[in-house]
């Protein structure tokens, strides 16, 4: 079969929503992008353990802790998940991870944002995460079947990140006039962030748009941003809070919120490095990674030596 | 075909220069790999191993408490196997068409290829 004719059935099974398999015949850009969006997912969820690992050792109650630690840890098992599904189209792991450490690769910039206060926990759970979920949710449908699976398994576990969060939210506001000042202040910190987390506007989008075509994405930035605003403005009601958009308003022709303009200065910013902690981020997974380099060596002696002693037992069995 | 790729991947991320396409690791050459793993997990008794995805771990007990800690934090599972990844043989899915072909033209081995009577029961 010519390329041409393997293209054109390809496509075909994309338009008649047939998963794409490990070892299915793909155009070679579908393998690239499809590489390029897991690991950069995968990314995001390690890195995204970082902002919260920040305030494990200073939750205000025993109980808060241990959820927090739940949910970090859930960050590093999706992680896995997306690492394990990136090496199924021919990406190895050991590349992946330098890639990020050595600041090739990208993450979801909305991690270089500092967590000044506990009340950054709940607006990340409720916003950061809800922002994350509505991409996820779309990508459960995605065409290539290993990042499908992959998304399914994490939104199962995501639904308790935003109603922890939310949940957190939701006491601070009901406390004393310095908590619900905290839970205001970190809703104003962290709502553009999360906004600029769905990437630029459709329009400033003048390649064609391949992803769509391949059922890579199926929703387009601009449409996941609006069902997020819609979905916090009404949210947000709940807690007694307000959104620091001035032009936040319902819009009853268009049946959506109408909301301010991102600035996109700082959204560019960000995304070039220079956002408030690119470098203490990367540096992060950098020493982690060096510090841990020991434990992995020892491991894989051990697992040879292990293996010769199994080997050498057997021999012994196998002569007497 | 000339391919024009979207910029943007996940979200705000910017799609040039961030791959991991290329199939060696370049800082760590004398670090050893460690093997990617099969998981297979039983999610209740009765019910048959099912895969579950994969991962990276030096030895077999490590692959499987690893695999405790990556699929089953939310008592998914009763049981695990790990099969070292290189040890599973697959069909080939470019051959699926003539490998599959004898099942097609025998519908005889189905239920509903046999017209029988309204009147008859239990069957
Ligand atoms: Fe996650
Ligand atoms: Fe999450």
């Amino acid at each position: 079969m010519s390329v041409h004719e393997l293209e054109a059935q390809f496509q075909r099974k994309i338009d008649a929503e047939v998963k794409i398999e490990p070892r299915d015949w793909m155009p070679e850009a579908y393998r690239k992008t499809n590489i390029r969006q897991i690991s950069q997912h995968a990314h995001s969820e390690i890195v995204g353990m970082l902002p919260e690992g920040n305030w494990i050792t200073r939750a205000p109650s025993l109980k808060r802790k241990a959820i927090l630690l739940a949910k970090v840890q859930d960050e590093a098992g999706h992680g896995l998940y997306l690492y394990s599904a990136a090496e199924t189209l021919g990406a190895a792991r050991e590349t992946m991870i330098d890639d990020l450490n050595s600041g090739k690769a990208k993450y979801s910039s909305i991690f270089n944002y500092p967590t000044l206060t506990w009340a950054d926990m709940g607006a990340i759970g409720w916003l950061v995460d809800g922002a994350a979920i509505l991409n996820q949710v779309m990508l459960c449908r995605t065409s290539y079947g290993p990042y499908a699976r992959a998304n399914v398994r994490i939104c199962k576990e995501e639904s308790f990140h935003q109603r922890q969060g939310f949940e957190s939210l939701l006491v601070l506001s009901k406390g004393s006039a310095e908590q619900k000042a905290m839970c205001q202040d970190a809703i104003d910190r962290w709502w553009w962030p999360s906004l600029m987390m769905f990437g630029p506007k459709d329009s400033e989008s003048t390649n064609n748009d391949q992803s769509i075509h391949w059922k890579i994405k199926r929703k387009t930035n601009d449409e996941l941003r609006q069902q997020f605003v819609d979905m916090i403005a009404e949210q947000v009601k709940l807690l007694g809070m307000t959104l620091p958009d001035q032009h936040l308003k319902w819009n009853a022709e268009r049946q959506h919120f109408d909301f301010g303009e991102i600035n996109w200065e700082e959204f560019w910013n960000v995304v070039k490095g220079n956002g408030p902690c690119n470098k203490q981020r990367l540096a992060a997974r950098n020493k982690a990674h060096d510090e841990g380099a020991w434990v992995r060596a020892a491991a894989v002696a051990y697992a040879e030596k292990s293996n010769e002693r199994s080997q050498n037992n057997h021999n012994s069995w196998a002569a007497a | 075909m000339n391919i024009e790729i979207r910029r943007y991947f996940y979200g705000d991320i910017p799609g040039d220069e961030a791959g991991g396409n290329s199939a060696a690791p370049k800082n760590a050459p004398n670090e050893k790999a460690w093997p990617l793993w099969e998981i297979f997990i039983r999610s209740k008794q009765g019910l048959d191993h099912k895969h579950a995805g994969s991962l990276h771990a030096a030895d077999a007990r490590m692959a499987i408490e690893n695999a405790r800690d990556v699929y089953t934090r939310r008592m998914e599972g009763v049981s695990i196997w790990a099969v070292e990844s290189k040890n599973i043989h697959a069909s080939n899915p470019d051959d699926a068409a003539a490998f599959y072909e004898p099942a097609q033209d025998k519908i005889y081995r189905h239920p509903t290829f046999y017209d029988l009577p309204e009147e008859l029961k239990h069957m």
